[in-house]
């Protein structure tokens, strides 16, 4: 059974068209990276997954229908849907006590040996942490709890660079294992990408790249081409290219690495290359409909 | 292997989630308790107002006030006695009731505004059962914490007229049939009651309008009911809804007393003029109870569609 499984995924807001029928499947064990401009889709696909907006067309999480079975589905789902969503008058004690009181599978110790391990003191208040403290104790409490699914929106917008990795480097550690399932949103691209086994574009509220990690290594590649050479490298119908100190960095999706070489040094692009270059595409394909 | 490990074992083997003890309404509540404590500490601040107020006016009142008291035929004496503790049980009343207006209106609306709702649902605790919490606040809680403070305040007035009656040479005896403890107390519990479920559908009402409105709940709250009762004045020189306002807020007392002798709204009413008889069978009742059900049934299933602000 997938993890999340959705066919036709469908939601819109007046005229506006948030989802256009997406198909979206989640294996088990994999950690998706859900990339899109502001706007894309992402939240709205989240937010159905989570059970907190209604939608047309089939999905199912964990077996379950989200907006029917949300509180049960909860048992199983954790999500942060944003930096600063921990009450700002609650005691950090109070978040523990009440988390223990109401999930069933919340393991107190963990999250306590966890908080050990920060400047975090039980007796603060949510307002007088920082924001890199706020998302250490919701990261304490949502990585004590036993689920099978973990959604993060944005998990570390607005953190400087240490919190950010820590976030990260923690989730992988000691909280990811094969039977978890992560879906991750978030502008900061690079950071992820070495966590991630898949990969997906949302833009204009439809998938526009679905791929493995795997795929993604073989499909895509990088090539810095000197300029009396650009002519015979652009042949090969490279996806985009720019320039880079006076020399041509050129996107192939699909050639052989062996003929790139050629060129020169054959690299495996970042996420964020590629984000530029297919929603770039997608951007201007928009436009040329459009007129 | 951890206990917590052996556990997941054992209900992975039979199917079961893992199930410590979750008391998610217990928590709801106690998790509105320390969001929002004017509720205790409201009531108990104007109790303290009240109690000083009343004990440097005693010490200040001349011994002819006194003597004057002490003149009165002794079922008069009881009623004066008894003034200053039936003026602070309604002082508490009346802040309870206040609180409880302030609470109600930022229920729905407060965790929207500083997005804490997405935290809240992401938790195994359905909009049903934080409805039920956030709905007990006003119907039940506060109602407790006024019952206790009041009973409080009556103790504290008892034991500091122990100690002023006789260096005014007034007898301490009539200390206990100005207070009798036992149907005073009889008399609070009832008057609790009866006001919450008489109030029960303005609670629902602020509340659904909390879920609702996105700013100004106070006027949206209380604007469209107040503009209506203009209304019909001016186009009908009626006034039902301004009566029918009036009846919700102040009419639970005349269904709950026989007031027939002499005895009027809020003062000092006797055990004997209890009639749970007639509350029970007046319409007023339960049809302010079906309409708070049916709000109460709309915020819930507001919630569900419910984002940050």
């Amino acid at each position: 059974m997938a993890c999340i499984d959705a066919r036709g995924l469908r939601k819109t807001y007046g005229t506006t068209i948030a989802l256009d029928s997406i198909d979206l499947k989640v294996e088990t064990g994999r950690i998706l990276g859900l990339i899109g401009p502001n706007g894309a889709g992402k939240t709205t696909a989240l937010s159905a997954i989570l059970g907190l907006a209604s939608y047309e067309g089939e999905l199912k999480v964990l077996g379950r229908d989200p907006w029917r079975d949300r509180d049960e589905l909860m048992r199983d789902v954790c999500f942060i849907a944003d930096v600063a969503v921990l009450p700002r008058w609650m005691k950090v004690s109070q978040a523990l006590d009440y988390v223990a009181g109401v999930h069933p599978r919340f393991d107190r110790d963990k999250a306590e040996a966890f908080l050990d391990k920060t400047d975090i003191k039980r007796s603060s208040l949510v307002r007088s942490l920082s924001k890199g403290m706020v998302t250490q104790l919701h990261l304490a409490l949502i990585m004590a709890i036993d689920a099978k699914l973990l959604v993060l929106d944005e998990p570390t917008l607005g953190l400087d660079i240490l919190y950010r990795k820590s976030f990260y480097d923690t989730l992988l550690n000691d909280y990811f294992d094969h039977s978890r399932t992560i879906v991750v949103t978030t502008h900061q691209v690079e950071e992820v990408q070495h966590i991630l086994t898949d990969l997906m574009f949302l833009n204009r509220g439809r998938i526009v790249l679905d791929c493995s990690m795997e795929a993604f290594e073989q499909r895509y590649a990088e090539v810095m081409v000197a300029p009396d050479q650009l002519a015979a490298a652009r042949a090969l119908n490279p996806i985009h290219e720019r320039q880079v100190f006076g020399r041509g960095l050129l996107l192939f999706d699909g050639v052989d690495r062996k003929t790139l070489a050629t060129f020169g040094e054959v690299r495996t692009p970042s996420i964020a290359d590629l984000f530029v270059a297919v929603i770039g595409a997608d951007a201007a394909s928009a436009k040329g409909e459009a007129a | 292997m951890s206990p917590v490990e052996l556990v997941n074992g054992v209900t992975n083997v039979a199917g079961q989630p893992t199930s410590f003890k979750t008391r998610p309404l217990f928590w709801s509540i106690r998790r509105e308790l320390w969001e929002n404590r004017s509720i205790y500490i409201g009531p108990l601040a104007v109790a303290a107002v009240v109690l000083a107020g009343i004990f440097i006016g005693a010490l200040r009142l001349p011994d002819r006030a006194f003597q004057m008291i002490a003149a009165l035929a002794p079922a008069k004496q009881v009623e004066a006695m008894s003034i200053p503790y039936d003026f602070a049980a309604f002082a508490i009343l009346v802040t309870g009731f206040i609180v409880a207006v302030f609470y109600s209106l930022g229920a729905l609306q407060g965790e929207r505004r500083d997005r804490s709702i997405l935290f809240w649902k992401s938790l195994p605790v359905s909009d049903l059962t934080t409805v039920i919490a956030k709905a007990a606040i006003p119907l039940v809680v506060i109602p407790v914490v006024s019952f206790a403070i009041i009973l409080a305040t009556l103790l504290i007035i008892m034991l500091a007229s122990l100690i002023i009656l006789p260096l005014r040479g007034m007898p301490v005896t009539m200390l206990l049939s100005a207070f009798p403890i036992g149907s005073t107390t009889l008399d609070i519990v009832y008057t609790l009651v009866v006001l919450a479920l008489w109030h029960a559908p303005i609670w629902a009402w602020l509340m659904l309008v909390s879920g609702w409105a996105r700013r100004a709940t106070f006027l949206w709250a209380f604007g469209p009911p107040l503009a209506l009762s203009l209304f019909e004045k001016l186009a009908f020189n009626s006034t039902y809804v301004w009566s029918l306002l009036h009846y919700r807020v102040t009419g639970a007392i005349g269904q709950a007393y026989d007031l027939k002798d002499g005895a009027s709204g809020m003062g000092h009413l006797s055990l004997q003029q209890m009639d749970p008889l007639k509350y029970l069978m007046s319409p007023g009742l339960w049809l302010g109870l079906a309409v708070a059900a049916a709000f109460f049934a709309a915020a819930v299933w507001q919630r569900r569609y419910r984002t940050p602000l």
